[in-house]
């Protein structure tokens, strides 16, 4: 495992996804329809006008049950975030909805998602900046109940310094100032915050990118047993394949604003069926070097394309080692290949087959 | 390694030496690095003595015996109805072309300057927070009607419309402070507008807004906590340019009114007497001079107290001098430390 340190149990979910029986709707925390989110580019000037729209997300179904780990995992600029930001209702969706306990939150103004606010709570990405550097810690985790009037005065900070306990601060840095943590203790009392209103879901945006591997363990280990704890639900966003393999059940592999993959994270990582899987997978390091010298790795040609611009068809085709002509045509949808548990989803029309060698493919194809 | 093990180790790490190092506020800094500057230091003790004389001036009147409106015919003018020079008759400045306590006279003009000065500045900066934080946070349609009349107010010729308003209104300390508050919010508000508009792109204020913090708590508790330096950098430079406006309006007649004293009346009665009387010119402009110099040098240090990143143009003239200095040094070969181990 890429993480030291890390010994949190393989979560045994697997086969319950798996099962045949449709889940009911009390066993789905969240569920997002459809979600596209496009930003509007606007020309320069003083008319403004909109000259053109970023795909952010497009088209993107996800369900979460509860108490488990969703994974999301892409490069930087798939949408990921973006998805995150529509999910938390930070930013209004184009079309689609999410549903949190069967009610959609995608259309409610500020005072009608309040209480949504206390169920669904986020960790940011960087440490630094999540953090307002002129309040104390004290007010930062107070701050949630400051705002829900959950508690006040000698009771509130009575429940911060509980939290900051439980999350392995010392409640005694109560009136320091977020320059005086490291940024694990940092990332810690951002945990705080988000744990702060009891939520039911958290959305976790790249939550240990920016800590030192060492560091992450800790975090990682924090957020499992806070999930065991308090029966929490996560969203994981990471773009490191590991991490996500360590604390998801199930996870979803975005591209350039789409889903590419889906499913239960042992079959998603031992036979992965999308081409891109296939080589953001074989592009993590190993921690096994006979493993890793072994392992052919798939070089993709190019760059990500445009999000204003989408190549037609399937988003992937200009990079794919596999690519045919029906691919530039024609966009595949997320369907169950052949031999996949009903829970693998990939949108390919030319899913990756076992054994075979995509490397060779792709440097043949390219000419290096 | 488990979290209740880290969690032991971590307070195990931070109990003991945390008595010891007290963690210390921004301001903390700001006010340690503010005192190792020798400018803004005495600068600031300029401005003290400054407030402190004014606040004194009555205090000064009894103890000279020479109210600041009281003419004094006999003692305080020569035979030919001309100020008497410093140090004659008990008046420590001379006097006026009334034969009035200049010194007298100056130091209640320092009382309607720094009145003047800090009372409009404090009204620009309310004004120009509260206009630049709504224009920048909500921006939109908001933004472009508020920032649209910003503009329009640094483009009229200021001291134009001030001169009509003083003459329409009449003149009065009230008109007085609404005209120069009024044409100094707008660059405050401009400011504060940016700063508004990178601040509210931070994470912070997003993670705000996932707890359910609603506008106006995100402009009080996160934006406006990260506004108050370059803010009070902004009022304290502020402060010297409404005192020149005052004395400004003063001096052509359409600001404080005689018999009330202020440094720009002051002056304007001098300039009659100029030939004769230097003192009656130089004594007011020197306090006007020190005055707003003094708070110009101590927001240069203000700012750069609270940002250390800025550089001053002496410190790096003398950093040139020494960089020069060494290369001079280390070309003579009276520095072998400089060069590399290896060349020697």
């Amino acid at each position: 495992m890429g993480v030291p340190g890390a010994e949190r149990t393989a979560p045994q979910q697997a086969d319950g996804q798996a099962a045949p029986r449709p889940e009911s709707d009390d066993d789905i925390l969240i569920r997002v329809e459809n979600v596209v989110k496009h930003f509007p580019v606007k020309s320069m000037g003083f008319t403004r006008r909109t000259v053109g729209q970023v795909h952010a997300v497009d088209d993107v179904s996800l369900t979460i049950p509860r108490g488990k780990t969703l994974g999301l995992v892409g490069e930087t600029g798939c949408g990921k975030s973006t998805l995150a930001r529509c999910v938390a209702g930070l930013i209004p969706v184009t079309s689609g909805r999410v549903l949190f306990e069967g009610n959609d939150i995608s259309r409610l103004s500020r005072r009608q998602m309040q209480p949504y606010r206390r169920e669904i709570q986020m960790i940011f990405q960087d440490p630094y900046g999540s953090l307002n550097p002129r309040q104390r810690v004290g007010s930062i985790i107070g701050e949630p109940f400051a705002i829900h009037k959950m508690a006040s005065g000698g009771e509130r900070k009575r429940r911060v310094q509980e939290l900051m306990e439980r999350v392995g601060l010392n409640p005694e840095h109560y009136n320091r100032f977020p320059a005086e943590f490291s940024g694990g203790q940092r990332q810690r009392v951002g945990v705080a915050r988000a744990l702060a209103v009891r939520p039911k879901l958290i959305i976790c945006d790249e939550p240990v990118s920016a800590l030192d591997v060492s560091i992450q363990a800790q975090v990682l280990n924090l957020l499992g047993d806070l999930q065991d704890e308090f029966g929490l639900t996560y969203l994981f966003i990471a773009h490191d394949l590991e991490v996500v393999r360590h604390v998801s059940h199930a996870v979803s592999v975005m591209y350039l604003g789409r889903l590419a993959e889906a499913g239960p994270q042992d079959p998603v990582y031992d036979t992965p069926r999308h081409p891109y899987t296939a080589a953001l997978l074989s592009a993590a390091p190993a921690a096994d070097p006979n493993a890793a010298a072994s392992r052919q790795r798939i070089i993709l040609v190019g760059d990500v394309p445009s999000p204003i611009d989408p190549p037609s068809g399937c988003r992937f085709h200009p990079r794919c080692p596999k690519a045919q002509p029906l691919c530039s045509q024609e966009e595949p949808q997320l369907e169950v290949k052949a031999g996949d548990p009903a829970t693998h989803v990939t949108a390919c029309h030319f899913p990756v087959e076992a054994g075979e060698n995509l490397a060779a493919a792709g440097s043949r194809e390219s000419g290096i | 390694m488990s979290v209740t093990s880290v969690a032991v180790e971590v307070q195990g790490a931070g109990s003991a030496p945390e008595q010891a190092i007290q963690g210390r506020s921004q301001w903390q800094l700001t006010w340690r690095r503010l005192l190792s500057d020798k400018v803004a230091v005495i600068s600031l003790i300029v401005i003290v003595i400054m407030v402190a004389l004014a606040i004194a001036a009555p205090a000064f009147a009894a103890l000279t015996g020479h109210p600041p409106d009281v003419a004094y015919p006999n003692t305080g003018e020569t035979a030919a109805g001309l100020p008497v020079p410093p140090g004659t008759n008990g008046f420590l400045l001379g006097t006026d072309g009334s034969g009035r306590d200049l010194l007298v006279r100056i130091l209640y003009g320092a009382r309607i300057s720094l009145f003047v000065g800090i009372v409009t500045t404090l009204i620009a900066t309310v004004a120009g927070v509260t206009v630049g934080m709504i224009a920048g946070y909500f921006g939109g349609v908001i933004d472009a009607v508020l920032s649209r009349f910003v503009d329009a107010v640094l483009a009229f010729p200021y001291v134009v419309l001030a001169l009509a308003l003083a003459v329409v209104l009449g003149p009065s300390l009230s008109v007085i402070l609404g005209v120069i508050s009024f044409f100094t919010w707008a660059g405050i508000s401009r400011i504060v507008r940016g700063q508004t508009l990178s601040i509210k792109e931070k994470e912070y204020i997003e993670a705000a807004r996932s707890l359910g913090a609603g506008p106006f708590r995100i402009m009080f508790v996160h934006i406006l906590p990260n506004l108050l330096a370059p803010v009070l950098v902004l009022a304290t430079l502020f402060i010297p340019q409404a005192i020149i406006f005052e004395s400004t309006l003063s001096y052509l007649g359409l600001g404080i009114q005689p018999p009330t004293a202020s440094w720009g009346n002051i002056l304007g009665d001098a300039q009659s007497f100029y030939q004769q009387a230097w003192w009656y010119v130089v004594f007011p402009a020197a306090a006007l001079l020190i005055t707003t110099l003094a708070f110009n040098l101590l927001g240069d240090g203000i700012r750069d107290a609270m940002d250390p990143r800025t550089e001053r143009i002496f410190a790096a003239g003398k950093r040139r001098k020494l960089d020069r200095a060494r290369r001079k040094a280390a070309r003579r070969g009276d520095l072998p430390a400089a060069s590399a181990p290896g060349e020697a």
